[in-house]
């Protein structure tokens, strides 16, 4: 993986991902470790996302680097017409690694092509969000202590979510079981279940979040956007339909996990926080061992 | 009279392509960028066909093309075929392939993909042969053939 941009979570393979968890282990160990001392990283945001940006930045400062960019295009060259070509073209000469998000798709895969430094996707529009994933991946593993053939809950807007759509192609490397839970406006698309046919994995389809939950080992929850509707009175109609309560999880197993990629709105509610199952915010912590573990590997530190 | 058209249109050496359907004549001629050949290029359209309906027939004299090129074609003349003459005589039959991999032509339908917004040569892969389904290189999104506007 040395040098490789990390565009697509189909770009690495299921070792791979594997190699990417047990390194984000170690650093979950020892998170302080100065293997990027000297070293420069460039995090480009050319749209804001704070928490990812953090996230990074932590990852990046934990390992002893430094980091330069920008986390809006608003502040950079790009309001005054530059192109993405020049951007990557200018930067790679800056840094050792560039992190980067941006609203248009494929402007990830695009910047890999041109850029002398390995690029790392930290959102490409609608696209693709892969170290999300391997969050998700770690997540996973950590609290269920396997990836292998796992029951999974995914509740809300399964049509436009990008991070079910990745999280979907890494898991079914695992053989895992999945349950779509989701208004008729927003079902998983047919490419996916497609793809898990192609495997003969199982899935179910269901509009009712209380039919499907008491089996899983994972509940992940996404948000319900109103945008995503053309009908508004179907959105008011639907949008309490998917709020995770906390009597709602009782009765599920033990080892069961609440995950949400984040930021959240009111899809889960506080109440569930205080309980056993919510992971959501550990979530977050294990992102930035994730990115450390990313970063090193691609820099060819570990 | 007779045998005008032929006449007219018999080539000694060169290419002839057919069975394309009628009302993709044009888009065949730009994707195989005729405009730029300096050689004797006859063309008809509108002949009847059985399987096509109405179809159109490009003559080219003394142009051959390479497997590579020919094959882009396959997107809008999925049947064409192709004749090889040689000295007034069909030397070699082709029919088109549809490649692995489409390099420029098509345009992405995703309005989000980078492709759309900056200098870049597009690029899909064919994930469905039979029903020309093509992935977005860069956007990883699926372009319908139905949808299929070229650049
Ligand atoms: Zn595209």
């Amino acid at each position: 993986m040395k040098n490789k941009s990390l565009v697509s979570i189909t770009d690495y393979t299921k070792g791979e991902y594997l190699s990417i968890l047990d390194t984000a282990a170690e650093f979950e160990k020892n998170s302080y470790q100065d293997l990027l001392k000297g070293k420069v990283v460039a995090t480009l945001f050319f749209e804001p996302s704070t928490r990812t940006r953090l996230s990074f930045e932590s990852a990046v400062n934990r390992l002893g680097g430094r980091v330069i960019g920008f986390s809006d295009a608003n502040t950079s060259s790009v309001t005054k017409g530059e192109t993405l070509y020049d951007t990557i073209k200018v930067v790679s000469n800056f840094a050792e690694l560039i992190i980067m998000r941006h609203p248009l798709e494929g402007s990830a895969r695009y910047a890999s092509e041109l850029s002398k430094v390995p690029i790392v996707n930290a959102g490409d529009g609608a696209n693709q969000h892969p170290t999300q994933t391997l969050l998700d991946l770690y997540s996973i593993r950590k609290t269920q202590g396997t990836l292998d053939n796992l029951k999974i809950c995914m509740v809300g807007d399964l049509k436009y979510g990008r991070t079910v759509h990745s999280l979907l192609m890494a898991l079914s490397q695992f053989g895992a079981n999945f349950y779509f839970i989701s208004p008729d406006e927003l079902k998983m698309p047919k490419e996916y279940k497609m793809h898990l046919d192609s495997l003969n994995l199982h899935y179910q389809e269901s509009k009712d979040i209380n039919e499907n939950i008491l089996d899983a080992d994972i509940i992940y929850m996404t948000r319900v956007q109103k945008e995503r509707f053309s009908d508004p009175i179907e959105y008011e109609r639907t949008k309490n339909a998917y709020v995770l309560k906390g009597e709602m999880l009782s009765g599920c197993k033990n080892t069961m996990r609440v995950l949400h990629p984040l930021p959240r709105v009111n899809e889960i509610d506080q109440e569930v926080d205080s309980g056993p199952f919510a992971y959501y915010f550990e979530q977050t912590e294990n992102g930035v061992y994730v990115r450390q573990a990313i970063i090193s590997i691609i820099l060819g530190l570990k | 009279m007779k045998n005008n058209i032929l006449e007219v249109s018999a080539i000694k050496d060169g290419t002839v392509i057919d069975h394309i359907p009628a009302g993709n004549l044009f888009k065949v001629i730009s994707i195989l960028r005729l405009e730029e050949i300096k050689e004797t290029i006859t063309f008809g359209t509108n002949f009847q066909s059985k399987k096509l309906g109405k179809k159109a027939i490009i003559k080219l004299s003394n142009v051959f093309f390479k497997d590579s090129d020919i094959n882009r074609i396959s997107l809008v003349a999925p049947e064409a075929k192709l004749n090889i003459i040689k000295d007034y005589k069909v030397v070699e039959k082709k029919i088109v392939e549809v490649p692995d991999e489409i390099q420029g032509i098509i345009k992405c339908v995703n309005p989000k993909c980078i492709t759309n917004h900056e200098k870049i040569i597009t690029k899909f892969s064919l994930v469905d042969k039979k029903k020309i389904q093509l992935r977005c290189h860069f956007c990883e999104k699926i372009t319908d053939p139905s949808l299929i506007e070229k650049i």
